[in-house]
């Protein structure tokens, strides 16, 4: 096995593209090394993007954050400013692993090893996180719910790497929040995972919303009739009996040892209904600062 | 295919080691350099008993390649006490009897130390929280995390 730390986007892509399928892109190793460990994946090349300055980046610019593919989690969790500017989708990324485990995974690495289980990609997507992608034809930018398409599969093609994530500057009164179920609170898989952001006019009245759902379906969902149960409404207790039962209604979950079909379908319903409960907190008083 | 060359700091001493490239830092501390106070337990991320710190941050050594290693700053458990003198955490983990068999020692003592570097003065949760990543399957952790938040107090001069 030959290992590469390439410092730009073109030689990783390069390299990547040479291994016609068995090579693998190498950030935080959590996933990789694991299933390495385990004779899932034998890569004849591992490239490691992590020498590559600008996927190690995290930068406030005038549009919104953007932060490199090669971040760990820990390095999020370390940015007063980012974690209190994303406080969902830091709901998620603290959920990722062990401290040990985010000390090196990175949320792009959480979003292409495609679990629909992952933490962070519910709340990615909710908070409409856009990703770029670099390839042997040049960079596009997809939105997060496009990448995963199901268990262990994403949408990109050989040679294509994630390069970095995009936030656009949140609205004013604003909030998001990440909740997940699990039988332990630390170390353990979502039975089902729920991302919901949503912003609140100056009446209080919520003009609009994303919401997100993990481990119900093949790949994390965007739930647009859930989002739209919210709009229009002060997110009082109707609307948020109309969310759980919209976020109910769009699982499509499979029986396994951590919960059957209709628990999940049960919890996601009121797992919406809370994290919608956070997000509207959040937004209130993120209208007061 | 040749071995890496990789030259790294480990507990304050420059240590050059050759590895291939599916070695985990884990197996070259180990089998390489015979630095066998890092535990393997999984081995796949899931226990915390290889815990080290790279460069300052907590991580499994198991999900790190030797070769991912070069110029970076490592500690062990080797580098904890001050050649007899034990460290305050280790002290207290031996005052407290905060082991019975002994493997995840080495990692929670590696782990509890990045802690209170962090967070000199954690709670009882913040200890529970901070540790949640080693597994322990004898002690079921009230002795450890009171071993803990007993050296924190030492430490801080309480």
């Amino acid at each position: 096995m030959r290992y590469e730390a390439p410092t730009s986007v073109e030689a990783a892509i390069e390299l990547l593209a040479s291994g016609k399928g068995n090579a693998r892109a190498l950030a935080g190793g959590t996933d990789v090394l694991v299933q390495m460990q385990l004779d899932v994946i034998e890569p004849e090349l591992l490239v490691d993007i992590k020498n590559i300055a600008e996927l190690r980046q995290i930068e406030k610019l005038d549009d919104g954050y953007h932060f490199g593919a090669a971040v760990t989690g820990v390095e999020l969790m370390d940015h007063e400013d980012f974690c209190s500017t994303w406080p969902g989708v830091m709901d998620g990324v603290k959920l990722i692993g062990s401290l040990q485990v985010r000390g090196r995974a990175t949320v792009a690495g959480n979003v292409c090893n495609a679990s629909p289980a992952a933490d962070s990609v519910p709340a990615l997507i909710a908070a409409g996180a856009i990703a770029t992608i670099a390839g042997p034809n040049g960079r596009r930018d997809i939105p997060v719910e496009d990448i995963g398409i199901g268990p262990g599969n994403t949408s990109l093609v050989t040679g294509e790497i994630l390069v970095s994530f995009f936030l656009a500057k949140a609205r004013p009164n604003s909030g998001g929040a990440y909740l997940r179920f699990t039988p332990r609170t630390e170390m353990d898989i979502a039975v089902v995972g729920v991302g919901i952001d949503l912003t609140l006019d100056d009446d209080g009245i919520c003009t609009h919303a994303r919401v997100a759902l993990g481990a119900v379906a093949e790949k994390a969902l965007l739930v647009e009739e859930a989002a739209a149960t919210l709009i229009g409404t002060r997110v009082d207790e109707p609307a948020l009996d109309n969310l759980a039962a919209a976020a109910s209604a769009a699982c499509r979950p499979i029986d396994d040892k951590r919960g059957t079909k209709e628990y999940r379908i049960e919890v996601a319903g009121v797992l919406a209904r809370r994290a919608a409960t956070t997000a509207l907190n959040r937004a209130k008083s993120a209208g007061k600062k | 295919m040749s071995k890496h060359h990789i030259t790294t700091t480990i507990n304050g001493d420059e240590v050059d080691f050759l590895c291939e490239t599916s070695q985990t830092l884990l197996d070259v501390l180990r089998d390489e350099l015979r630095l066998t106070g890092t535990k393997e337990g999984c081995a796949t991320g899931d226990c915390g008993a290889c815990s080290v710190t790279l460069d300052g941050v907590l991580v499994c050594s198991c999900l790190v390649l030797g070769v991912e290693a070069g110029g970076k700053k490592i500690e062990t458990i080797e580098g904890m006490a001050d050649g007899d003198k034990l460290h305050p955490l280790q002290r207290k983990f031996v005052e407290h009897v905060a082991l019975q068999c002994g493997i995840c020692t080495p990692g929670l003592l590696v782990a509890a130390r990045s802690l209170l570097a962090k967070n000199p003065d954690p709670t009882e949760e913040e200890v529970r929280f901070g540790l949640a990543g080693n597994l322990c399957r004898c002690t079921g952790y009230q002795n450890v995390v009171e071993a803990v938040l007993d050296a924190a107090a030492e430490m801080r001069g309480a």
